[in-house]
Formats: C-alpha cells, sequence, structure tokens
C-alpha cells in the first residue's frame, strides 16, 4: 500500500459550495415566509388532499408565519448573493476546464445507472473512481440548473411585467410560481441524497470539500 | 519531501504523480492542511454568523431592519431606472376573466358617501384643490383592459375594468405636475388607507381610474364609485374607494411600505 495527497477539489469551487449552503437555506427559509401567505399546493386529487404544503406543525415548529414583508425584504436582497455566487461558480467552472469534470457525457447514463444499482446493493460491480461519477455527474450539473431554474422563475414572478415573455415561456404567472415552489422540493429531495452519500463516503472524502485534498491509497505490487 | 511533491492530479496516469512508502509523512501533511483549512472555515463560519446576527438586530425602517429597507430601495432606482415603460402587462380573453376576490377592508368599512366627490390636491396652476363628481371624470376617454390582479400574498385574478386612463386623467387636470420624478398620492375619504405611486407607473397606458369591474358597475367592496387599477403593481396598491389623488414632489405616505413592505411594489 502506497500512501499519496490527490488535489481534489479547486479553493474557488470549495468556497463557491460553503457559501451557498446558507445563502440557498435564507432563500428558501425567507421564501417558506412569502409561501405561507398563499399556501395553495397539495398532492390530492379533487377535494382528497393526500398531503398539503404544508401542515399547520411545520409552519408552527419553524415559526414560519406571518412573516410575508419580511420574506419578501430577505429574499429580495439575498437573491442577489444566491446569483453572484452561482454565476460565480458557473465562471470558475468554464474558465478553469472543471466543467469537463461535471457534465455528463455519453458514457455517463451508463454508468449513473451502474451506481445506483451498486449503492441500492443490487450489484456487486464497483463503479470505476474516478473524481466524479456519472451519477454525480448528473447530480451535480443538475443541482446547478435548478439553481438556474430558481433565478429564472423567480424573475419572471418578481417582475412578471418586464420579464412578461418570461412569465408566459413557462406558462404564466402562477406556473412560474409553481415551478419556482417544485424547485424547492427538488432542492429538499438532493439534500437528503446529497447528505447520505457524504456519511457513507466518509470522513476522506468530506475532508477534500474542506481542505481540497484527498488521501489516496495504491496497490503497491502490480 | 516537500508537500507539493506528495501532491498529484486527480487524473489517472498523470506523470508528474508521487508516491511515498512514507505513510506517516502523508498523514502528517494532511493532518496539517486539514487544521489550517478547518480553521480558516470556522473562521469564516463565526463570521456569517456574525454578519447575520448584526442585519437580523438592526433598528427597523419602516417595519424591517434598515440594510434590508435599503436593499428594497436600491432595488426600486434599479428598476425605475432599467424598467421599460412601454412593457405592458399581459393582457387576456374574455373567455379567461375570472370571479374577484376581495382582501381586507380597511379604509371601506363605513357606507359609501352618496355625495362623493374626488378631491385632486398639489396642481401648480390651481389655487386649492380640485372637486370632481363622477359625471366629470366620465367624460374623459373610456378605457377597457382585462389584466391579471396580483395580490402580493402569491395569488392573482383575471379580471375586466372600465375606466379612464390615469394619463389622460392626469393630462386633463394636472397637466404641469407629470414630472417623471414626482409621485401621486391616493387615499380613501378617511385617509384610513393610502398609497403611493412613482409617475411612470402612474402615467403608464394600463393604470385606470375603474368605475367598472367584469362589465358590472363597481360594488361598494370593490371600492365604489372609484378605484384605482395599476397592473404594474400588486394589489396592495390597487387603492379602493379613492376620496383624494394628490400630485406630489415628494414620496406620499403609505400604508403597506410602514408596515414593512417595498414601496415600488412593481413589476
Amino acid at each position: 500500500m502506497v500512501k499519496r495527497l490527490e488535489s481534489k477539489h479547486p479553493r474557488a469551487i470549495r468556497w463557491c459550495h460553503w457559501i451557498n449552503f446558507p445563502l440557498l437555506a435564507i432563500m428558501i427559509w425567507s421564501g417558506l415566509w412569502i409561501y405561507w401567505a398563499n399556501d395553495v399546493y397539495r398532492i390530492g386529487l379533487g377535494s382528497f388532499t393526500l398531503f398539503h404544503f404544508f401542515p399547520e406543525w411545520f409552519y408552527n415548529t419553524f415559526n414560519l408565519g406571518h412573516r410575508l414583508a419580511e420574506g419578501m425584504a430577505w429574499h429580495f436582497a439575498f437573491a442577489w448573493l444566491f446569483t453572484i455566487n452561482g454565476a460565480a461558480y458557473v465562471i470558475y467552472t468554464l474558465v478553469s476546464g472543471e466543467w469537463r469534470y461535471l457534465v455528463p457525457n455519453r458514457n455517463s447514463l451508463k454508468e449513473a445507472i451502474q451506481v445506483t444499482l451498486y449503492d441500492l446493493h443490487l450489484t456487486k460491480k464497483q463503479p470505476p473512481r474516478r473524481k466524479f461519477n456519472g451519477a454525480q455527474q448528473f447530480a451535480y450539473t443538475g443541482i446547478l440548473l435548478m439553481g438556474a431554474g430558481s433565478v429564472i422563475t423567480g424573475l419572471a414572478i418578481w417582475k412578471s411585467v418586464q420579464f412578461g415573455w418570461l412569465a408566459w415561456l413557462l406558462g404564466g404567472y402562477q406556473a412560474a410560481r409553481m415551478e419556482h415552489f417544485l424547485l424547492v422540493l427538488g432542492y429538499a429531495g438532493f439534500f437528503m441524497v446529497h447528505i447520505a452519500q457524504v456519511i457513507r463516503a466518509g470522513w476522506n472524502n468530506f475532508r477534500s470539500m474542506v481542505t481540497g485534498y484527498e488521501i489516496v491509497s495504491d496497490e503497491a505490487a502490480e | 519531501m516537500s508537500d507539493e511533491n506528495l501532491v498529484t492530479k486527480a487524473e489517472a496516469g498523470n506523470p508528474e504523480a508521487q508516491e511515498s512508502d512514507d505513510a506517516g509523512l502523508v498523514e502528517r501533511v494532511m493532518a496539517r492542511k486539514t487544521r489550517r483549512s478547518f480553521l480558516v472555515g470556522g473562521l469564516a463560519a463565526i463570521a456569517g454568523a456574525g454578519a447575520w446576527e448584526w442585519l437580523d438586530s438592526r433598528r427597523p425602517d419602516d417595519g424591517v431592519m434598515w440594510p434590508l429597507r435599503l436593499t428594497l430601495r436600491a432595488n426600486e432606482q434599479l428598476w425605475r431606472d432599467y424598467s421599460s415603460p412601454r412593457r405592458l402587462a399581459r393582457t387576456f380573453d374574455p373567455a379567461d376573466i375570472e370571479a374577484p376576490r376581495p382582501n381586507g377592508n380597511v379604509g371601506l368599512e363605513n357606507e359609501p358617501d352618496p355625495d362623493w366627490s374626488l378631491a385632486v390636491d398639489g396642481i401648480t396652476d390651481a389655487d386649492g384643490p380640485l372637486t370632481l363628481g363622477m359625471s366629470e371624470i366620465q367624460k374623459l376617454p373610456k378605457a377597457e383592459m382585462i389584466t391579471e390582479l396580483k395580490c402580493i400574498e402569491g395569488w392573482s385574478r383575471v379580471l375586466q375594468w372600465g375606466g379612464v386612463r390615469f394619463q389622460d386623467f392626469a393630462a386633463t387636470y394636472a397637466a404641469q405636475n407629470t414630472d417623471p420624478n414626482s409621485y401621486v398620492g391616493l387615499e380613501t375619504p378617511e385617509q384610513d388607507y393610502y398609497v403611493g405611486l412613482d409617475m411612470a407607473s402612474a402615467m403608464h397606458p394600463q393604470t385606470l381610474l375603474c368605475w367598472e369591474m367584469n362589465g358590472a358597475p363597481l360594488t361598494a367592496k370593490h371600492g365604489a364609485p372609484l378605484r384605482l387599477v395599476v397592473p404594474l403593481k400588486y394589489g396592495i396598491k390597487n387603492l379602493k374607494r379613492i376620496g383624494r389623488i394628490v400630485f406630489s414632489a415628494t414620496r406620499p405616505a403609505d400604508y403597506w411600505s410602514e408596515r414593512g413592505y417595498d414601496y415600488y411594489a412593481g413589476f
């Protein structure tokens, strides 16, 4: 066994990642204060409601009610920081060439399926060890597109006359509002899988997102 | 061996790759990098939490922490500078018209005054406030439109409106008072509810003084005899039962902006 240090995540990407975490949290938090004022979304059919977004206990537990004005003030201030940080990340990945690790290629789909089956213990065939496997490429490119989607649907809602064409493309003002909300459910789903995978991958992997380096063990003898 | 020699790029088969048989050295270097990175990260987290504490404890300016109020004002300036006044709110077909949804009755608690008249104030070439009756207002060219009234709570209704364009009203009664940097204030008869509009929004072709909704005369709870409809703004600015209109060089008081909302509240 030979151990070595491998440089994994560039500094700019680590900063953008960790800065995004509180910014997105504030955006979702203040967004819930806004959503509360007209909380019409549900999963159901006709008059039957399976799940209402959100139940009273949820609002009460997190003190989300009666804060519309406050929510809008936070949301329209931090939207700038969220957008600037996201744009900085995109520009850095494009200029540095890091996008090559992130964007799925023609092998990614097959590999993503293989990774998913392996992670669910449905196959024993281990996926190749690379910086980002196919499943990660889809997840990390997808979350970036979702971020762009939040900015676009948000603009269509916030400035629905100046960006009237955008609201129209998104299916109208109310459709844009629902799409903006669905993206938040997407973030919640991403977050849960992301945290589970980080825990599973272990300390060495987590540490690499903080330090930038990972310890790699190679088989000494071929 | 220096740190750099221990570090390799992620690409497989990198010819620069250096390996070390000394696992202890690798661990020690990693431990040092970890301490340094977590220290920097910890300090950044403390700075972030401090910034949050600072922001959250600022004195309120009209119901919202002043840095956030400042940001709302900066956003307003940005949109007032870069918005095109030629952009119109989306209009709809008669088939899309919905039933109205009244919300709140500040300024509408009493029965409407049968002897209602409109006071128009702040006109340069008049000695005092002008008093207009419904018949005089209805002599102006009538405009109709089907637009979406958007409540700041998040719901909206497609409604048909009939009335006079505010720009025609202003051209008739206050032609000298439409400087783009000035404002228009509107109040209910007892000044319970009041809104302020930037002149560009007031003079927008879809801003109407209305006496009809969905093809019928306005009812009391929807603002009879005369109300403002401004599709460029959230519903909070669409004042019902206008008692007084004032042309002003300074920002008129605004009911909801005193309660934490954005003064501009525009699309």
